[in-house]
């Protein structure tokens, strides 16, 4: 096949890439610049570029940039700065394969003739009983990626393939040290690649929103101190907040921006039963029923049982109902269901569907 | 290289001129790199190496090896060279040998003519809003102004007396102004003679007293095409490279009329007159100066034919592509440049395409990475963001030949149309 092989200039894509070389395929390399500004990873900076381009010249195979910054702002930057002053918490590295990998560089690869994109993520694509392909988790559970992937559709996965799925992250870095290549012992990327962690969220959008000072009180409305941004603060933190040492452990139970109040309270004020999912996305068809639902990218999938409504007369929301109580999670976190389905490898647990928190 | 769309591997043969390779020699080989067999539409960004100058550079790397700067056999050799090569670029550009100052290339030597040299001038730096990076980003960092263009690309002669005057009032006497012969992303052409006029005219208007202010012109890109000799005349300063020329990479020329004050920028061993240290690039001057001389005496030849040949590209591409317009009119340019701007296409999208069918291009001048980046001189010139995203420079040079603008003709338009079906 003829594979556009993206290359980020870490260690997973560079194996991923050098996998479907000695597999035979036909690859290009690419790497997607996406970010011009200061970056801890380096994540598309000049020097990522040159280890990806170092690396893709080891494996002997073409390298090509392109420059997707602009989509980039588009898609990822823009709303991740309105949905914080709007008091949602975005997940940038969802909208960035949703939009960015599995959509502009899925459809330049069209154009360019190529018949896949291949990625560094630790993920699999397995293929159910009637042809049609789903995400299954990594063969390396800690480093499963399924969750940040499940915005592709079906009809996406048939062009898309995850060479390093059925790999651990060690394998894979030996894999990479086998071939001698440049990026075998780079770290792992962490963390938003546009944010730098000296400076930090706040730092950032100061840059591009007004931040607000709040007022931080208890459940009873008793002032206990303040936050120089409110739209930084998310649902159940602890950190950060600055609250007199002593008493039990307070989390962040409310966020009210139009009064700049946060109020914070003890772990069972976090617990709820039930969550409302929005900006569907499903692998095929819609589905209900019982299944494992997962709300951070490396968090714990817990069983539910998921029903269809319409919101209004408008489109279709997922009402989520919790087996046991759940901690809330924020507006505008993605939440990905998984569920046990047969495939020709027997039985998988399989990325469904998701939607973000309404 | 990417492959062709329809899977072949084969690309039509170029009919090869028997004077542009040669084939025996490794250094014309690029069947290795498989690099062969493509149209280079991109002499902006460097042209090849013309095969008679490799030859003459040849013994300066081997048996003639001599540091100029010593004083036995091997270095008089070396020095007689770098002499006569000197003397053969001041006939060519107008000036005394004394003037040339040889550096590493165009940016050392605009970076040297804005800067003055060490200390940096304590005046400000004056320039086109579409100068080259190497003039425009130490204007900038020198805290410099930048002067309008008109819609041809050219510097707007009331707006650089506006900048002067201003400048004159706020009391900060203005160091340079530089403006490019011909610009290297569309091609246009600056009469320095009008724009020497303007700056006398401004300048004697507000000063008490004659107070020249220094003209230097970014001739790197004019030098291939136009006869510095007449075109460069009323420049105190011109930069060239020897790259952009069929020359070597990595060496350039300064050239300072005596008039004119300038400090070194590298110190060291006190080469150059004191005015560029550093160990004499002996080939890379031999081949500068047998690359000039080569361009001086096939220019009228050679600008006929390449102008024939843009005429029949840029006429072929506004009749076959629709929503394509040429970004600064013909007339205004050198003859080598065409410079296109297409509607509803993503550049980067049709330059690799063009690249599967075999023509290389570009959009513009490159970023470190390798991405493309918005033009500058686009924004200058006005354009629209939604035309600049398809900007298309198909740049012909000295070894273009009707093959290469034949295949242009059939590989841009059905790049065209297949990047507006995919609507990426």
């Amino acid at each position: 096949m003829r594979v556009l092989a993206a290359l980020s200039g870490g260690v997973d894509s560079s194996v991923a890439a050098a996998l479907l070389h000695e597999d035979g395929h036909e690859v290009v390399a690419v790497t997607m610049k996406l970010w011009g500004g200061e970056s801890d990873t380096g994540c598309c900076s000049v020097s990522e570029v040159e280890d990806a381009r170092r690396a893709a010249a080891q494996l002997n195979l073409d390298h090509h940039v392109f420059n997707f910054g602009e989509e980039f702002e588009k898609h990822v930057v823009a709303p991740y700065v309105s949905d914080h002053a709007a008091g949602r918490t975005p997940n940038p590295c969802v909208e960035c394969n949703r939009h960015l990998k599995f959509d502009v560089l899925l459809r330049r690869a069209e154009l360019l003739g190529y018949e896949a994109v291949a990625t560094g993520h630790h993920a699999r694509i397995v293929t159910l009983l009637d042809g049609s392909r789903r995400i299954a988790r990594g063969a390396d559970t800690a480093k499963d990626q399924s969750y940040v992937l499940y915005t592709l559709t079906a009809k996406e996965l048939d062009s898309v393939m995850f060479p390093i799925g059925e790999m651990t992250k060690e394998q894979v870095r030996s894999h990479a040290e086998a071939l001698h290549l440049r990026t075998a012992a780079k770290p792992d990327s962490q963390d938003v690649c546009f944010i730098t962690r000296a400076s930090g969220r706040a730092a950032f959008l100061e840059q591009r929103i007004e931040l607000h000072p709040g007022r931080i009180q208890d459940q009873d409305g008793a002032t206990l101190g303040t936050v120089s941004a409110v739209e930084v603060v998310t649902l159940g933190q602890r950190r950060g907040l600055h609250l007199a040492g002593g008493a039990a452990a307070r989390y962040v139970v409310d966020v009210d921006l139009p009064t700049a109040t946060v109020t914070v309270g003890g772990p069972e004020g976090l617990l709820c039963d039930e969550l409302e999912l929005e900006n569907l996305v499903w692998a095929a068809d819609a589905v209900e029923g019982v299944m494992n639902l997962q709300c951070s990218a490396h968090g714990a999938s817990l069983p539910a049982t998921v029903t269809l409504e319409s919101i209004g007369k408008g489109p279709a929301m997922v009402r989520v109902q919790w087996h046991e109580p759940h901690r809330r999670i924020a507006t505008g976190q993605s939440v990905v269901m998984y569920a046990d389905l047969e495939t020709s490898t027997g039985l998988e647990e399989v990325v469904v569907g998701g939607g973000l928190v309404r | 290289m990417l492959r062709s769309l329809d899977g072949s591997t084969d690309r039509p043969s170029q009919a090869v001129d028997p004077s542009r390779a040669q084939q025996s020699d490794p250094l014309f080989t690029r069947a290795d790199s498989g690099l062969e067999g493509f149209v280079d539409l991109d002499h902006a960004a460097t042209t090849r190496l013309r095969p008679e100058i490799a030859e003459a550079m040849e013994p300066f790397g081997s048996l003639r090896y001599g540091n100029p700067s010593g004083s036995h056999s091997l270095a008089r050799d070396a020095v007689r060279a770098v002499d006569e090569a000197r003397e053969q670029i001041a006939e060519i550009v107008g000036c005394r040998p004394s003037e040339v100052i040889f550096t590493s290339g165009g940016t050392e030597a605009d970076n040297h003519a804005v800067t003055g040299g060490l200390p940096a001038r304590s005046s400000t730096p004056v320039c086109s809003a579409v100068e080259h990076h190497a003039v425009l980003d130490v204007v900038h960092a020198l805290g410099g102004h930048t002067v309008g263009v008109n819609s041809d690309g050219q510097i707007d002669h009331a707006d650089l007396a506006a900048v002067l005057n201003r400048a004159a009032e706020s009391g900060a006497a203005v160091g340079v102004v530089s403006v490019m012969l011909a610009n290297n992303e569309v091609g246009s052409i600056n009469n320095l003679s009008e724009v020497a006029a303007c700056i006398a005219e401004a300048s004697h208007s507000q000063v008490a007293g004659e107070s020249h202010i220094p003209l230097h012109t970014d001739a790197v890109q004019a030098a291939a095409w136009l006869d510095l000799r007449t075109a460069a005349t009323a420049a105190d300063m011109i930069s060239i490279s020897a790259h952009k020329l069929g020359g070597p990479k990595g060496i350039g020329a300064l050239v300072v009329r005596e008039s004119t004050p300038i400090r070194p920028m590298i110190l060291g061993g006190g080469q150059e007159r004191d005015r560029r240290s550093g160990t004499a690039n002996v080939p890379g001057i031999v081949g500068f100066a047998a690359a000039l001389r080569a361009v001086d005496a096939e220019r009228a030849e050679t600008n006929q034919r390449v102008s024939q040949l843009r005429e029949q590209l840029i006429v072929g591409l506004l009749e076959s592509v629709t929503g394509l317009s040429e970004t600064v009119d013909r007339s205004a340019q050198i003859p080598g440049s065409c410079h296109v701007c297409i509607e509803g296409v993503d550049s980067e999208s049709l330059l690799l395409l063009l690249e599967a069918e075999g023509v290389l291009a570009s959009a513009g001048s490159s970023c470190a990475s390798g991405a493309q980046e918005a033009s500058h001189v686009l924004t200058a010139l006005g354009i629209p963001d939604d035309s600049a995203r398809g900007a298309l420079r198909l740049w012909l040079g000295w070894d273009s030949t009707q093959s290469d603008v034949d295949r242009a003709l059939l590989a841009v338009p059905a790049a065209v149309q297949r990047v507006r079906e995919f609507g990426i």
